[in-house]
């Protein structure tokens, strides 16, 4: 065939784009490997010789919730929903655990302390009972939270519920939660929740030296979430997850079901929210429903909005950066931290709609070459087209 | 390029909007291979037309491609029968590029375990898209950074991808340059080989040197229908465009927004 819609621009372009060096990509995965080094050098052995015992569990903690933040990312920047309901499955994944080691906790055959306090009950509940096994409890943590995004899911993308009805929707969800949680008390713990955790898999976890454990884990499986959700960002699934949130009707006359699409990735985003909530656990010894409820799932949001949805780092860096703050203006100034949050966040959805990372991505405009790989927002894309 | 060619053909076709009726039992064939033109005043039906032939709107009535019936089917199940259309607006991904762009539309074949890999090199039907439409070294640039033609092009590059047999092309011309019309229309006629067009256009001049054939939709009735030269001397086809009878050459174009 021959080429007949042709510009003066495009004729005079001596390089079509295949015969470009090979190189782009490879690049790329070095610098991305690099990168990754890097983090794991900062988490694994910069922090840990730098922080206090305290200092480090705060920061397992954080890392939680930037679990869930890679989520919202993956679920809100790259496909336009706005999950505004993640305390629902950081809640199932950390109640699933929980439960799993409060019954540890007891020993086999004995009902967790809470119910021998409250409860009139004689055994322990029916639906407790399955968490005593690990094998049940651990995969749980990440499949029941899936499984509820799934029949949400499900439910709200074939529907065509779009924007704020779908934001109300999830708020709705964490609101009916906490409700359920709080009147549940003999069997849930209430508004107290589950507390006083004290072991996790036989291993004390008053002992420093495993909670250094726990954050170790939680740092590790933060690296893994990063690995994979970078991996979708860059295959051919997260190029369509891009065009469904830009253009969710022509993507289904391009003749795929856009509801699929956004699917998957919301299940996936409820997945590492319930393994964020699982791992939370046993760094911080609790969970409760002021933990998973509207407030929380909006911080959530809150910190990804200010580090940069779209980017695969700027959420983890916006999610830790917020929770840091939180814990060290609301010590020093109580009560003036939610107006401070609220402001910070209207401030950049009204001027900084790409978070602090495009604001980097700003100062460095025309140097792209030298921009790190995760503050660009289309990263391939960009880098070839220089 | 062995694919059959098929044809369009609609049947009392009514569509309505809380009882406004905005196409009001059309009948038309467009004959496999063909390039018909859909014209007709503002809100006379013809984006609705398309709308319901694509499954956007629903409808009554028929709407064969080939032997099978499109309507009660669902968006993305029709365009799976080789149906595909452009909008009155673009609406290519702009944050993408023109090969990304184009690979989507490739794709909707694709499994999962091919769509969770990463593209390597540009797939052959993609190439050969770039290379008919002219984009082939525009193939890693944004396209929300193309000129208004180009992109028009890429949509078209996405039904050639697409594997559509049925274009629907809504105002594929408007705003567009004398050069890039031409163009376009050459285009149109390379695709129609294989591949049974239908556009719909304001633009008269445009309409003269590449249409085949033509429908004037009215209020949602079909006004007249023929060649060119028939429909142009169609006196009814004069009055619905200025409300006297003039020269339908100039009248149309100033209907363009
Ligand atoms: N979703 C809708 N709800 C209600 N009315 C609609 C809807 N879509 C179209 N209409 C009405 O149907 C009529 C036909 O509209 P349509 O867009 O098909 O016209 P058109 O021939 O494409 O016009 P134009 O040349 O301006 O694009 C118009 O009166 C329009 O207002
Ligand atoms: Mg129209």
């Amino acid at each position: 065939m021959t080429t007949v819609a042709r510009d003066p621009v495009t004729a005079a372009d001596p390089t079509p784009p295949a015969a470009k060096p090979a190189a782009g990509p490879s690049r790329h995965r070095f610098r991305a490997v690099a990168g990754f080094a890097f983090g794991a050098a900062l988490l694994f052995a910069v922090a840990p010789l730098l922080l206090s015992d305290f200092r480090l569990s705060l920061l397992a903690k954080y890392l939680c919730v930037a679990m869930v933040a890679i989520g919202i990312g993956l679920a809100w920047g790259r496909g336009g929903m706005l999950a505004l309901g993640q305390g629902v499955f950081f809640g199932l994944g950390g109640y699933a655990m929980a439960m799993h080691l409060k019954l540890a906790d007891a020993g086999p055959g004995n009902m967790p302390d809470f119910m021998l306090l409250y409860g009139q009950l004689d055994e322990l509940p029916l639906w407790w009972r399955p968490f005593a096994s690990p094998w049940f409890a651990l995969p749980a943590t990440v499949l029941l939270p899936m499984a509820v995004a799934f029949v949400l899911g499900s439910l709200v993308f074939r529907r065509r519920v779009r924007g704020a009805y779908f934001a109300i929707l999830s708020q709705a969800l964490a609101a009916a939660m906490v409700i359920l949680l709080i009147g549940q008390q003999g069997t849930t713990g209430g508004t107290n929740g589950l507390t006083d955790i004290q072991g996790f898999f036989g291993y004390d976890l008053d002992d420093p030296v495993n909670q250094r454990m726990v954050y170790f884990i939680i740092a590790g499986t933060l690296l893994a979430l990063l690995a994979l959700t970078r991996h979708l960002m860059q295959s051919r699934y997260g190029e369509l997850l891009v065009a469904v949130r830009d253009g969710e009707e022509r993507v289904r006359f391009l003749g795929y079901d856009p509801a699929t699409v956004k699917l998957v990735a919301y299940v996936v985003a409820a997945g590492m929210a319930g393994l964020a909530g699982a791992l939370f656990v046993p760094a911080v010894g609790i969970i409760s429903p002021a933990m998973i409820g509207i407030v929380p799932s909006i911080e959530f949001v809150i910190g990804v909005a200010i580090g940069g949805r779209a980017t695969l780092l700027g959420p983890v860096l916006g999610a830790v950066a917020v929770a840091w703050a939180r814990t060290a203006l609301s010590e020093r100034f109580p009560g003036t931290w939610t107006y401070l949050q609220g402001l910070l966040f209207v401030v950049v959805v009204a001027f900084l709609p790409g978070g602090l990372a495009s604001l980097v991505g700003l100062l460095r405009r025309g140097d792209g070459e030298r921009r790190p790989g995760w503050l660009r927002r289309s990263r391939r894309t960009e880098a070839e087209a220089s | 390029m062995t694919e059959q060619l098929h044809g369009l053909y609609v049947r009392d076709l009514r569509v309505s909007f809380d009882g406004f009726t905005a196409v009001d039992g059309v009948s038309l064939d467009v004959a496999p291979g063909d390039i018909r033109f859909l014209i007709g005043p503002n809100g006379a039906g013809k984006t609705t037309l398309v709308d319901a032939v694509t499954g956007l709107v629903k409808a009554t009535g028929s709407v064969r491609f080939g032997d099978r019936e499109l309507l009660g089917r669902p968006v993305h199940r029709i365009s799976r029968l080789g149906v595909g259309r452009t909008f009155q607006t673009s609406t290519v991904f702009e944050e993408l590029t023109v090969l990304q762009n184009l690979d989507i539309a490739a794709g909707a074949r694709r499994g999962w375990a091919t769509l969770l890999r990463r593209r390597h090199g540009v797939p052959d039907e993609v190439a050969e898209a770039l290379e008919v439409i002219g984009l082939a070294s525009r193939a890693d640039q944004l396209a929300g950074t193309l000129a208004h033609g180009q992109k028009q092009w890429l949509e078209i590059g996405m039904l050639l991808v697409q594997d559509a047999r049925l274009l629907l092309l809504d105002e594929p011309v408007a705003g567009m340059s004398h050069e890039e019309r031409d163009a376009t229309g050459q285009l149109l006629e390379q695709v129609s080989r294989d591949r049974t067009v239908v556009v719909i256009e304001h633009d008269m001049d445009f309409l003269r040197r590449f249409a085949r054939t033509v429908t004037v939709l009215h209020a949602g009735k079909v006004l007249s229908e023929g060649t060119v030269a028939q429909v142009q001397a169609d006196p009814r086809v004069q009055e619905v465009y200025l409300g006297h009878p003039v020269d339908a050459g100039t009248a149309p174009t100033a209907t363009e927004a």
